[in-house]
């Protein structure tokens, strides 16, 4: 679930913090700057692991901070292409079942991808298997907030730096707001046996 | 920002709990900068992803039993990735391990997969949530006790 990403940056340390020890400032910028972000086709960052080495620091003309490069090893949440994940079911809609892992929401199970027969119960905006056994079929309702084992089955980034002003005035002015995309997606399936809400699996 | 590995290492899920833990703790003692503005995003990204790791088996690991479930997977020919999803999920049936481990009904046996349920479930402690001495519930009526 978890990788360990090999970064470079240059840190900025401003005067004022210059007596705490510089690995600690280090430490708190690189975190203020990448902890709970998404970095373009790496991850979401959780937080840093350690400082593999400083270089050294400058002080540049007309800015009083010092300017370290950095080499660090980041924590990023990455999970390779078919690994099994245990989440919570977010909700429902005609997309598909949205499952949660707390810390990482935008994840999609598409519904050509749960497990087959499903339909989309209109009224209680649910997805619904329908379990076919000797005795005639079980409705298997996935509600909201039962915990479910997904495999991992696509991982989608999209680019969310700010656009110019060109595209600005290409968007009429009834949308206020683009839509806003999530930059890391996953894509889900459930369409194997073990996979699926935890409950339809144990016989507790 | 230069990204110089983006895969450099997998992390465990215990690992990644024990770092947050130490970084929490680490946090608690310097006290006043932690509600900074700056600092929110890493307050909420390790809540979140401290109490989502607590509820899953990983919390009750240590590097000894780490080291110990590695050694007994040695001769059971797994993937790195493989050995990785045991470790983190603790699979208790043989589904689950037909989930996690590729190509499962070639590679391995049903004594193979049997044999693999008794170390995992033996070497790695249970899950917050699960009682300890419940039997797995495959259909294949084995007859040993859960150790």
């Amino acid at each position: 679930m978890f990788v360990l990403v090999e970064m470079v940056d240059t840190v900025r340390i401003p005067p004022w913090q210059f007596e705490r020890k510089l690995n600690d400032s280090i430490a708190e910028e690189l975190n203020k700057k990448l902890a709970n972000k998404v970095v373009y086709n790496v991850g979401l960052c959780i937080c840093l692991f350690d400082i593999t080495k400083l270089e050294d620091a400058y002080v540049f003309p007309g800015d009083g901070a010092s300017h370290t490069k950095v080499h660090f090893r980041y924590v990023v949440f990455h999970p390779f292409l078919d690994e099994i994940l245990i989440g919570k079911i977010k909700g429902c809609s005609p997309e598909g079942v949205h499952v949660s892992l707390g810390f990482f929401d935008d994840i999609l199970i598409p519904p050509e991808s749960l497990q087959q027969p499903a339909k989309f119960d209109e009224a209680e905006q649910v997805w619904v298997w329908e379990y076919e056994t000797e005795e005639g079929a079980h409705d298997l309702y996935m509600d909201t907030g039962e915990e479910i084992r997904f495999r991992v089955v696509d991982e989608s980034f999209v680019d969310t730096s700010p656009t110019g002003p060109s595209s600005a005035e290409a968007t009429s002015s009834s949308e206020e707001l683009p839509r806003k995309e999530a930059p890391y997606t996953l894509m889900g399936s459930i369409s194997e046996p073990g996979l699926g809400l935890l409950s339809w699996w144990t016989s507790s | 920002m230069e990204v110089k590995d983006a895969n450099s290492a997998l992390l465990s899920n215990y690992e990644v709990f024990q770092l947050l833990t130490d970084l929490k703790e680490q946090r608690k003692e310097s006290g006043k900068n932690k509600h900074s503005s700056g600092q929110q995003n890493l307050n909420t990204i390790t809540y979140e992803t401290l109490k989502y790791i607590s509820k899953t088996p990983c919390r009750h690991q240590s590097p000894e039993i780490v080291r110990e479930f590695l050694t007994a997977m040695k001769s059971h020919k797994l993937t790195k990735a493989e050995k990785l999803q045991l470790l983190n999920h603790r699979p208790m049936t043989a589904v689950e391990i037909q989930l996690m481990v590729e190509e499962s009904e070639e590679r391995l046996t049903e004594e193979q997969i049997e044999a693999l349920l008794h170390t995992v479930t033996s070497i790695l402690p249970a899950g917050p949530e699960s009682e300890p001495k419940r039997n797995p519930d495959d259909a294949m009526g084995d007859d040993e006790d859960a150790a």
